[in-house]
């Protein structure tokens, strides 16, 4: 595919003629930390930041959307109809998505997106939303994404990577929805370049690492019944903060609330660290204790999910969970762990 | 602060060897820098893993909550406080704890670190009273009383108000602290400022209650937001919603808070929460000369009634 070069000051025309075709979200700094907003007239995106303190998982999938709106004055004639909540599913573009954010997007796909059932309201901003990245060639300490089947130029659900080259930057489109955005912006001149030309320095720099090899085959119930989960769920505190910096985290719940007689369905990130996460009616919890909840999320993201979908870790090596826990459960360590467990299992069966 | 680690690998195993307890509370040395993991220790071989430093802000207390174990645990004069508030509201008994008592200087705020330092943090090392930070762009040097945990800077009551042995000789209080100079600047503002400071505090909550949890206060079988018969409060990210969980969460820590801190350390986008709690601290101690925490023979200011309490409010 052609590489696109773009100035600095075309990137700036370029972004205020996507404004008229696209919302525009983009990572600004706010206080001490870096986040994507809906970025008005005028204010560009901030390159400066290395990731943002929150995946910008909310824009395809915010923290709370209504789904139906309904009222309860039973003297109108729709009374106790659900009507669909208003969409906006106008075009799109996350402006500097981290590739590791990118495919976090399509291993959530996954979930949301299947031959039984498509999820509409992930699918209208997803389809709505074209994902332009921005390479990663500054990483931060806790990045392991390149042994997370990802790294700082990973192409997987990106419409369009931008790499940064000092005084101009070089965009490889990378889909038609891409291109169409380029064309948009008028980013149209063609380049003779190499554009990974720095992208084993960037996989160089990435300093920590994930084995991962051991998980597939592992047996399942002994890493379930393996010894260290309560250790390492010790000082667990049972808050949500893993989840929801997670940019692969895709649990919901879904609440009814209700003002005087109008009321609305609305669905509402949810967290399996939280014990009403899964209490039954009955009062019965079948995950009762924070060692339950603190295996199912690293069973779910290393082993189940590595089992049901065969497309690796459920975990693209962004390190915010690290970053933001606070009591420092790293997922790093847990991940080798269970991968060592699952060696010692393999050897103790002789295979 | 690093010059006690060893004292306490040693209290700690004595008291494993001794059968003492049958477990041991500390931490351990984090994985990322300026972080410690609590963690618990069983065997007398595994006390080497722990430690204590300036990062170790966590209040231990929270993690004795309804344990039936014979336990030593370690305790900064905040947990030795809060670890007296669990005695009196029945949450541990006194005769399950041996509570091993840290004389404290103030525990490190890393994200103060963090906006000083002028790139990524690597390490940090900490010698005396400044950190040398190593960052990927060189080192510096930080004078460690520039970078305290902002409950830590006006802390009266750095050394354990019981315990069973200590670490080391106390160490001299903070005399000439202000505590509540910035309740008194919040009290000063107008309605309108008062709006706008706290929808501003409040305006990166992600309500995932690493405040409420990360708190010893916070033991409720099911927190009020939890409750789904009666749903008390709506579990979006409707400002109403998020501001009835902050102060009501405040009001359930009324006269009991020690402004450990806890929950502002553990909150992953940066609220200072304890905006809500000191308050209500500042007002109990005005108003009954309470603070929480400081003996097992008084009962808490809001659980007693006494002839004298101020009663202005009702006339």
């Amino acid at each position: 595919m052609t590489v696109i070069t773009i100035t600095k000051t075309e990137l700036s025309d370029g972004l205020a003629a996507l404004r008229k075709g696209y919302k525009l979200f983009g990572p600004v700094a706010e206080k001490s930390s870096y986040t994507f907003r809906e970025l008005e007239k005028d204010r560009d995106p901030d390159f400066s930041y290395q990731n943002t303190r929150l995946s910008p998982k909310g824009i395809v999938f915010p923290q709370s959307e209504d789904m139906f709106t309904y009222t309860l004055d039973s003297t109108r004639e729709d009374a106790h109809f659900l009507k669909e909540a208003p969409k906006d599913y106008s075009p799109r573009v996350i402006f500097g998505i981290r590739p590791c954010d990118a495919k976090a997007v399509s291993l959530t796909r996954m979930n949301f997106d299947t031959r039984a059932y498509r999820d509409p309201y992930w699918m209208g901003l997803f389809e709505a939303t074209t994902f332009v990245g921005m390479a990663c060639d500054t990483p931060c300490q806790t990045c392991f994404c390149t042994t997370a089947g990802c790294g700082p130029y990973h192409e997987e659900g990106l419409d369009v990577l931008i790499s940064d080259r000092g005084d101009h930057y070089l965009a490889k489109p990378l889909s038609e929805k891409g291109r169409q955005l380029l064309a948009v912006a008028g980013w149209l001149k063609p380049a003779e370049a190499d554009f990974d030309k720095n992208k084993a320095a960037a996989e160089a720099k990435i300093g920590s690492s994930v084995a991962t090899d051991r998980l597939a085959s592992a047996d399942t119930l002994a890493l379930y019944g393996a010894d260290f989960w309560e250790d390492i769920s010790f000082a667990c505190i049972n808050c949500g903060t893993c989840t929801f910096v997670c940019p692969t985290c895709w649990c919901f719940d879904i609440q009814d609330e209700v003002h005087g007689k109008t009321g609305k369905r609305a669905r509402n990130w949810d967290s399996c660290m939280f014990p009403i996460f899964t209490i039954h009616t009955t009062g019965h919890n079948p995950r009762g204790t924070k060692l339950h909840r603190v295996r199912q999320r690293f069973m779910h993201k290393l082993k189940y999910f590595v089992d049901k979908y065969e497309a690796g870790i459920m975990c693209v090596g962004c390190g915010r969970c690290i970053r933001a826990c606070p009591v420092n459960i790293d997922i790093r360590n847990v991940c080798g762990l269970m991968n060592s467990r699952a060696a010692e299992n393999v050897c103790a069966e002789g295979k | 602060m690093t010059g006690y680690t060893d004292k306490i690998r040693e209290i700690a195993k004595r008291l494993l060897q001794s059968c003492q307890v049958e477990m041991v509370i500390g931490f351990r040395q984090g994985s990322v820098p300026m972080m410690s993991e609590p963690c618990m220790v069983r065997r007398p071989e595994d006390v080497d893993q722990l430690m204590w430093d300036s990062h170790c802000g966590i209040n231990l207390a929270n993690y004795l909550t309804d344990r039936k174990e014979k336990i030593a645990v370690f305790a900064k004069g905040c947990d030795s406080r809060n670890m007296v508030t669990h005695i009196v509201e029945n949450k541990i008994k006194r005769e399950q704890l041996v509570i091993v008592g840290v004389p404290c200087q103030g525990m490190i705020d890393k994200r103060k670190v963090a906006e000083m330092a002028t790139a990524e943090i690597v390490s940090v090392r900490e010698l005396n009273s400044k950190i040398e930070v190593k960052t990927t762009a060189g080192e510096e040097s930080i004078a460690k009383a520039e970078v305290l945990q902002s409950n830590c800077r006006v802390c009266r009551h750095r050394n354990p108000v019981i315990f069973d042995e200590m670490v080391a000789e106390p160490v001299a209080e903070q005399a000439d602290v202000d505590p509540y100079s910035d309740v008194r600047a919040i009290e000063a503002m107008t309605p309108d400022e008062k709006w706008k400071y706290f929808d501003d505090l409040l305006a990166p909550c992600l309500r995932c209650y690493a405040c409420r949890n990360a708190c010893p206060l916070c033991y409720c079988p099911t927190c009020f937001v939890d409750e789904a018969k009666p749903q008390w409060v709506g579990k979006g990210q409707d400002p109403v919603d998020i501001r009835t969980f902050h102060f009501l969460r405040a009001y359930h820590c009324a006269g009991r808070c020690t402004d450990c801190g806890a929950c502002a350390r553990a909150c992953p986008v940066g609220i200072d929460m304890r905006a809500f709690t000191k308050k209500l601290n500042k007002d109990c101690f005005d108003l009954y000369g309470w603070e929480a925490g400081m003996s097992l023979e008084t009962r808490p200011a809001l659980d007693v009634f006494k002839a004298n309490d101020p009663g202005e409010f009702i006339k």
